[in-house]
């Protein structure tokens, strides 16, 4: 047995690679990916939690596209509207000091408190009118996720294509989109934003996001181009090209997809930025417009009523928060999938588990 | 020899007028652009369209006159930029506001505001966010790194609108009520005393036994300076004393030794020491001195006496390795006359509280100064600061929480990549002592990607300053960008825009050529 310090480290050093090795045997580089990403627990229960809230979100409210003219409207299965008022809210639900539309839901059992876990009629509360909190935050998150999404698309196509066309063919066309690049970069978002948003932000949320998509892929082209720069030297390309693949072959088959881990955590960051930048927005008035309803604009809307009903300020915020920090989370587990040089920390029980299966082989 | 430094100089200014030229035409472009868009999306006459003025028609051709409206947006662009260019020659004219004021003038206004705004909570998140941050990467994957990566995953977020309103509640309703009687209470002392007492043990760390000793030592200290605090009524008489000056001095002296020489240097060690005691005993006169003049030149003047004294101090206690020495003696001086400066500023809290314009209200929730601060006092140098940093308290915290989770990530992520490096392990080879592997080489080299983003987050200032002026209600920059949109007010929309591309590219500028300073790896090519 290595008795001296520096042997047993050695010895240790080995296994682990040994360990880390074994986990990766006969992989392919997704599945590999796809197991770094499973296990790291912070990224995984995020994405669980994300995909909860939208399915919640959008079933419940359900899907509102169209302007105010020809609306399409696919209804969610809360009973309650946005426009509709309770006759009653000015008796009904009233708090401890007497303030009406108190939250209803209860999430303490029944052991701690009598009343036990409920719902009740307004989950969420009421706000000042009598109209349902919890259909206004589901519909403003509904917005806020749209924004999102249409955000995040369309900046991870603009982003990828401009990037990887400047990165690819460099000299004058590398010159003249990065240029272009930078003259979006001086001006920074919230400028921009403001002054799309004050001019569409009545046109719903729709319009809204492809315009503010047309103005958020700077910062992700840049990332792409770097990463072609140095993957078109490669000679994985140079074979490609010797086997006489096309420009736009070598461009999207060969490239990109060794890319795509820079692509899909820029992608991350933009849409956690996006919501953040769509409910700023809101809330500063450029963006979507009363009586719509977005959960920037509730916040700004209940903002001075928080002594008296400080559940009308709380829900929009949480909302806000959680979307936020999930893509969050889930961009840092997917920038640790796709590094490389990111090793797994070795336990206690992997050591345990690799020295039984060694046993069981010998 | 020479020939090959002119050769230097003289690629270095190429290098410098061709970026100049190319960040130049990137704000052309982008102005044009921007004032376009603008221009296209905004109708200055809205309003008057809908108004039932009896000279609607008369209105409408005037302003249309006074704005040029006739002139299509593109080419009305290049007036406005003759203006911008004849700045060259002193000539600064970036138009008239709708109300007929010259844009410049109001943005000059404007912009001492956004920065008393900011550079506080700049400098704080700096240094809170790349210490916490380094901790963080030395202490990889334990509970402080864990719940750490938690805070400002948490802290990316958080809208800061959203803040705002808890710390408006939080910080100053409540704690001005606070202030009406300041005792603390046992079921708000405890748990603070516990959390506080966690966080340090968590900074510390070490084997299990060794956490659980720091958190209650920590957590008894914390509670009972705390309740002595509340005892003493501190809150509402806040001052350090000679002794709360005293106790800060050595503890500054202790930790700068620690991390610029090492505590086993005897000579730095006591020469640090040494300062804080001077330190200490010139309180007396600093407080004097202070006194006699009352202006900003004696916060100047005391910084320049401790730093002097500490300077000689240094100087005359050795003759080996005088400049480490000198030098860990004078950064424990700045950082004691922080607390001794603060101090002067505590002494005036019970007057400005007691005044009329306060009422014992001292934390306000909106606005940049006072208006009705007590005219006798307004004259006082210290009264004035207080006020200016009673309303730079909240939006500072505000934008700290925001902006410091990016340094935390950034220089975590930064020192682990280089302590990865080769020459680390060069260095631990070598033998030298971990406090030099870790300050010496990894800290020093980790900084470096830092520059970047210190001078790019300084350009992005005025983003942040939007929507931060308009929650606390500051009039700056933010403001007047808001005025311009909500009014389609062009002019005043380009001068603030302007303003702020000019001090990304400017920042870009410096941004390349000190990396290429402080990073000699980094060379400009060609």
């Amino acid at each position: 047995m290595a008795r001296n310090p520096k042997e047993l480290e050695k010895t240790v050093e080995k296994n682990e690679n040994e360990i880390s090795l074994r986990e990766t045997e006969g992989l392919s580089q997704g599945q590999i990916i796809f197991r770094r990403f499973v296990r790291h627990r912070a990224a995984m229960a995020s994405l669980i939690s994300l995909v909860f809230i939208i399915l919640f979100v959008f079933s419940a409210s359900g899907l509102h596209l169209g302007s105010d003219k020809h609306p399409v409207t696919i209804p969610g299965w809360w009973p309650h509207t946005i426009t509709e008022i309770d006759v009653n809210a000015a008796t009904s639900d009233l708090c401890e000091n007497g303030i009406p539309g108190c939250p209803t839901l209860d999430i303490l059992p029944s052991f701690i408190d009598k009343t036990g876990v409920g719902f009740g009629a307004h989950p969420f509360g009421m706000d000042n009118l009598g109209t349902d909190y919890l259909a206004l935050v589901m519909r403003g998150a509904e917005q806020s996720i749209m924004v999102m999404l249409i955000v995040g698309i369309m900046g991870v196509v603009l982003g990828a294509v401009v990037g990887a066309i400047a990165g690819f063919y460099g000299g004058v066309v590398d010159a003249i989109l990065m240029r272009m690049t930078d003259m979006f970069l001086v001006t920074p978002v919230i400028v921009l934003g403001s002054v799309i948003g004050y001019r569409f932000g009545n046109l719903g949320v729709v319009p809204l996001a492809v315009m503010l998509g047309f103005f958020s892929w700077m910062g992700l082209a840049r990332f792409v181009r770097t990463e072609f720069l140095t993957l078109r030297e490669r000679e994985f390309v140079d074979a490609a090209r010797v086997a006489g693949a096309s420009n736009r072959r070598i461009i999207f088959k060969h490239i990109l997809p060794n890319a795509v881990g820079v692509i899909i955590v820029a992608g991350t960051l933009l849409m956690s930025g996006a919501i953040l930048l769509e409910s700023a927005l809101s809330y500063l008035g450029f963006g979507v417009q009363s009586p719509d309803v977005s959960l920037g604009l509730l916040i700004s809307k209940y903002q001075d009523t928080f002594t008296v009903s400080p559940w009308l300020f709380w829900w929009p915020g949480l909302f806000i928060i959680s979307i936020a920090l999930c893509i969050n989370f889930i961009g840092d587990g997917l920038r640790d999938a796709f590094d490389p040089r990111q090793k797994r920390r070795i336990t206690k029980k992997d050591r345990i588990k690799a020295s039984d299966v060694s046993k069981v082989g010998a | 020899m020479r020939q090959g430094c002119r050769g230097k100089v003289g690629k270095l200014f190429a290098y410098i007028t061709r970026r100049v030229g190319m960040l130049l035409l990137i704000v052309f472009g982008a102005s044009f652009m921007v004032y376009n868009l603008e221009a296209v999306s905004s109708d200055p006459l809205a309003d008057l369209q809908q108004s039932t003025a009896v000279n609607k028609q008369f209105l409408i051709n005037t302003l249309s006159r006074e704005l040029q409206l006739d002139v299509p947006p593109p080419l009305r662009y290049f007036t406005w930029l003759k203006g911008l260019v004849a700045g060259l020659w002193g000539h600064f004219d970036l138009g008239m506001t709708r109300d007929q004021h010259p844009v410049v003038e109001y943005i000059a206004t404007a912009i001492p505001t956004t920065f008393r705004l900011v550079i506080g909570s700049t400098v704080l998140a700096i240094v809170l966010g790349i210490t916490i941050g380094m901790v963080t990467a030395l202490r990889q994957y334990s509970r402080f790194d864990y719940s750490m990566t938690f805070v400002s995953f948490l802290l990316f977020s958080l809208p800061i609108f959203w803040v705002a309103v808890l710390l408006k509640q939080y910080m100053a309703i409540q704690f001005n009520d606070f202030l009406a009687d300041p005792t603390i209470s046992p079921s708000f002392l405890i748990p603070f005393a516990l959390i506080g007492g966690l966080i340090m043990a968590g900074i510390i760390g070490g084997e299990r036994r060794r956490f659980f000793t720091t958190w209650a030592v920590v957590a008894v200290g914390i509670a009972g300076l705390l309740t002595l605090m509340s005892m003493t009524k501190w809150f509402i008489h806040p001052g350090l004393g000679i002794i709360g000056i005293g106790v800060f001095a050595f503890g500054f002296a202790v930790a700068m030794t620690h991390l610029s020489t090492g505590l086993d240097d005897k000579k730095s060690l006591n020469a640090s020491l040494i300062t804080a005691g001077a330190v200490t005993l010139l309180y007396y006169p600093m407080q004097w001195v202070m006194n006699e003049k009352g202006s900003l030149l004696s916060v100047v003047e005391v910084l320049l006496i401790i730093q002097l004294v500490a300077a000689a101090i240094g100087y005359f206690i050795t003759k080996v390795d005088r400049r480490s020495i000198m030098r860990t003696a004078m950064l424990t001086a700045l950082l004691s006359s922080i607390p001794l400066i603060f101090d002067r500023f505590m002494q005036e809290f019970g007057a400005y509280m007691n005044s009329d314009a306060i009422n014992g209200r001292p934390v306000p929730t909106v606005g940049q100064a006072n208006q009705i601060l007590d005219p006798s006092q307004s004259g006082n140098f210290w009264i004035n600061s207080l006020d200016g940093i009673m309303h730079v308290i909240l939006p500072t915290i505000a934008l700290t929480l925001i902006s410091f989770a990016g340094y935390v990530r950034f220089s975590r992520g930064s020192l682990l990549e280089v302590l990865n490096m080769d020459y680390i392990r060069t260095a631990r080879a070598k033998g030298l002592t971990e406090r030099t592997v870790i300050v010496r080489h990894a800290m020093r080299n980790a900084m470096l990607p830092l520059t970047t983003i210190l001078v790019n987050d300084f350009a992005g200032v005025l983003g942040g300053a939007i929507i931060t002026e308009g929650v606390f209600g500051w009039k700056g920059m933010g403001q007047l960008f808001a005025q311009a949109i909500g009014s389609y007010d062009l002019n005043l929309f380009m001068g603030v825009f302007i303003i702020g591309a000019m001090l990304t590219v400017v920042a870009n500028l410096v941004a390349d050529l000190l990396f290429g300073v402080v990073d000699p790896r980094i060379r400009i090519r060609k």
